[in-house]
């Protein structure tokens, strides 16, 4: 399930992120976090 | 960093935002830490189209800062495609907009590579050096520069 943080809306799931990445010739900024969700 | 509007809206623009949680997510986070080797939060990568690696940022910094190394990744990206004036107009956007960062004196560096790159005219790489003798003369980038005469 995505969540929004400010305007951001996070994917938490990589694999589709990366699958729409190369669908729409995109990069992916990836965020290793301990903050909390 | 992610709660100043600059950055969301660049982030959202421009790339897919994927985050991962060391406690929430511990399969996942093993799984990708391992495949990237980042080991420590926040690190941050900026990933190609592909899923690799073009520019990691480890550590917190100011939402200027963070910023200026997203867009270093992203200009990045467009130099490894080989798609050279994108990288330039990139790079010169960094150096143009956040030219007090860290980022600026090697995005000025490789702007002047990604315009000789696509015009094969070494003047490029000259006015570079003639460039780093009016501004952040004490970095790296301008040393690595110097070699251009």
């Amino acid at each position: 399930m995505p969540t929004a943080s400010s305007s951001i809306t996070w994917s938490h799931d990589f694999d589709s992120a990366l699958t729409q990445a190369r669908a729409n010739k995109r990069g992916i900024l990836l965020d290793f976090t301990a903050a909390p969700m | 960093m992610y709660s100043d509007q600059r950055v969301a809206r660049f982030i959202s623009d421009q790339l897919e935002p994927v985050r991962v949680h060391v406690r929430d997510q511990k399969d996942e986070y093993k799984r990708l830490s391992e495949r990237y080797n980042a080991q420590w939060t926040p690190t941050v990568l900026v990933l190609d189209s592909e899923g690799e690696e073009r520019h990691r940022i480890e550590g917190f910094l100011p939402a200027g800062d963070f910023l200026s190394q997203v867009a270093l990744g992203l200009a990045k990206s467009a130099f490894q495609r080989k798609d050279y004036a994108d990288a330039e107009r990139r790079y010169r956007e960094i150096v143009d907009q956040f030219s007090s960062t860290d980022a600026a004196a090697e995005a000025l560096y490789w702007a002047g590579v990604s315009k000789y790159k696509a015009s094969g005219d070494a003047s490029a790489l000259k006015a570079t050096n003639t460039a780093f003798r009016e501004r952040y003369q004490d970095t790296a980038w301008a040393k690595k520069a110097s070699v251009w005469e």
